[in-house]
């Protein structure tokens, strides 16, 4: 079993959803995040003055899968979060011990 | 003629109430758009107090009300408050000081700009809304204020609108669903990004502002302190109540009661009486409260399937609010209510309707033609849009250097 957390724009967010959803896969924890890659974030510059933006809001997406689910969902996020623009975001994954369903005490893949 | 002294101690009062209605409406959009975007929305609104606060005295005040030039705009006369001082006007409110019936005016010159603003939410920049609101002010505002209350050629003819039915709902809008079809959706809105309200406690607190600020917007429309304004007082409360309730009552048939809903149900109640309330029985508030919460609850829904983002649905509560307000008064009015006015339908003359269908159709069409100009212009000119990073950071930050 795999756990992705994906860092999307918050644009992408719901075409990404839909698109999962279209291919099963309907869990997920959703938090609205900020954060920033290695440009340190965003500069904003006009007559005025200038303005560095540090943390820019991000949707972040937690999912756990079956190992043979993972490559649909990582296809989806990369295909439809992709703009090309710096700040499409990142995707982690990391594998998970143990899952239970705390209503049932189902454990392992059938809990997913 | 002589000051009367509650005359004037009422109208003053009352532009004070109109006056915390642009405040007001700044929280009840606030309230609307996403948290990254609130401080941009209040600005939008509050910004008015000062342009519009300034260029009403310098030249507005004049253009609507000064001296009729070919029943299409007013003259000069009036510039920079010549001639508006403690004497009542000979023409109008005539027992109050001048400056009294001036400022009452401008709060209603002030609040028709920020109404407009709520359509073009989380993408506009505010150097573009300055200079439309300039603009707009001058060439829309000013002459349709003038063709209706300054003595213009629909008022010759007999069309009435008590306290700015058409002059500031309809014109605003309609000039609204322009602008925003100009500037175009939001980023993500055709995606079906989450923009709900994000803040609803502000929505309730704008229009608990504006019902209590409307009461001298129609009320002080009677320019007078006597029985009119009681008459426009009480349709007033009445249609807005009616409104409110009947909203709660479709909102609830579709899903649940909503606060947002009951919100905008009285807000919807308000605008449609706004045209009415000194010409008709205040107990005609009822229907014309319930006849409004029906027609702008179903625009909303039809703006919605359209995927125009007109953003915070000013076509469908101040455009079609004001429209059948306006239809109304042509329906329920009566001279025993208001001898300066004429009999409705339901009292059998058909000619005040015809009348204020053709104010109607003017507004539409003048304020929707010019709006699309400017907003055109102004886009090749400057730009309308904020670029899509400041958009994505929000305005507050990007526009204003703020954050809530």
């Amino acid at each position: 079993m795999q756990k992705i957390e994906a860092i999307v724009r918050e644009d992408s967010f719901n075409p990404i959803k839909k698109a999962l959803e279209e291919k099963g896969i309907i869990s997920m924890t959703v938090s609205d995040v900020i954060g920033r890659g290695r440009q340190k974030g965003v500069f904003l510059k006009w007559r005025a003055g200038e303005h560095r933006i540090e943390f820019l809001p991000k949707k972040k997406i937690e999912i756990v899968l079956e190992d043979n689910n993972l490559q649909v969902a990582l296809d989806i996020i990369c295909k439809i979060g992709k703009t090309g623009a710096i700040g499409d975001g990142k995707i982690f994954v990391m594998p998970v011990a143990e899952v239970i369903r705390i209503r049932t005490g189902d454990k392992g893949v059938e809990a997913i | 003629m002589l000051i009367n002294s509650g005359d004037n101690a009422w109208l003053l009062t009352s532009s004070a109430l109109v006056m915390l209605m642009t405040p007001g409406l700044a929280f009840f959009y606030g309230g609307m758009v996403r948290r990254k975007n609130i401080l941009s929305t209040i600005m939008m609104s509050f910004m008015t107090l000062g342009l519009i606060g300034v260029l009403w005295v310098l030249y507005g005040y004049s253009l609507c009300f000064g001296k009729d030039i070919g029943g299409i705009i007013g003259g000069l006369n009036y510039i920079g408050l010549n001639n508006v001082g403690q004497l009542p006007s000979s023409v109008y409110a005539t027992t109050v000081p001048h400056l009294t019936f001036m400022a009452f005016q401008g709060m209603f010159a002030i609040i028709t700009v920020a109404l407009i603003t709520g359509a073009v939410v989380e993408r506009m920049k505010f150097s573009a809304i300055l200079i439309f609101s300039i603009i707009w002010f001058t060439i829309v505002y000013c002459p349709i204020a003038h063709w209706i209350w300054g003595g213009g050629w629909l008022a010759k003819l007999g069309a009435l609108d008590f306290a700015g039915g058409s002059v500031v709902h309809i014109n605003a809008g309609v000039s609204a669903l322009a602008l925003a079809i100009v500037l175009g959706p939001r980023k993500g809105y055709k995606d079906g990004t989450n923009m709900t309200p994000q803040n609803i406690p502000f929505i309730v607190i704008g229009a608990g502002l504006l019902w209590f600020g409307w009461f001298g917007f129609n009320a002080g429309s009677a320019l007078t302190s006597g029985g009119l304004a009681s008459n426009a007082f009480v349709a007033t409360n009445i249609s807005a109540a009616a409104a409110a309730l009947s909203w709660m009552l479709l909102n609830w048939f579709y899903h649940r009661p909503t606060v947002t809903g009951i919100a905008t149900g009285a807000v919807a109640g308000l605008v449609a009486i706004t045209p009415a309330a000194g010409y008709v029985k205040p107990i005609m508030g009822i229907p014309i409260g319930i006849g409004v919460s029906v027609i702008c609850f179903y625009m909303m829904r039809l703006r919605n399937k359209t995927r125009i983002d007109e953003s915070l649905d000013v076509w469908a509560c101040h455009g079609m609010g004001g429209t059948w307000g306006a239809l109304a008064t042509g329906i329920f009015a009566t001279v025993t209510v208001n001898s300066a006015g004429a009999n409705g339908i339901i009292y059998g003359n058909l000619v005040l309707l015809g009348k204020q269908l053709l104010a109607i159709i003017v507004v539409w069409v003048y304020s929707f033609g010019m709006t699309w100009i400017v907003g055109k212009l102004i886009d090749k000119a400057i730009g309308l849009r904020v670029s899509e990073t400041e958009e994505s950071i929000g305005l507050d930050i990007s526009q204003h250097g703020e954050s809530a």
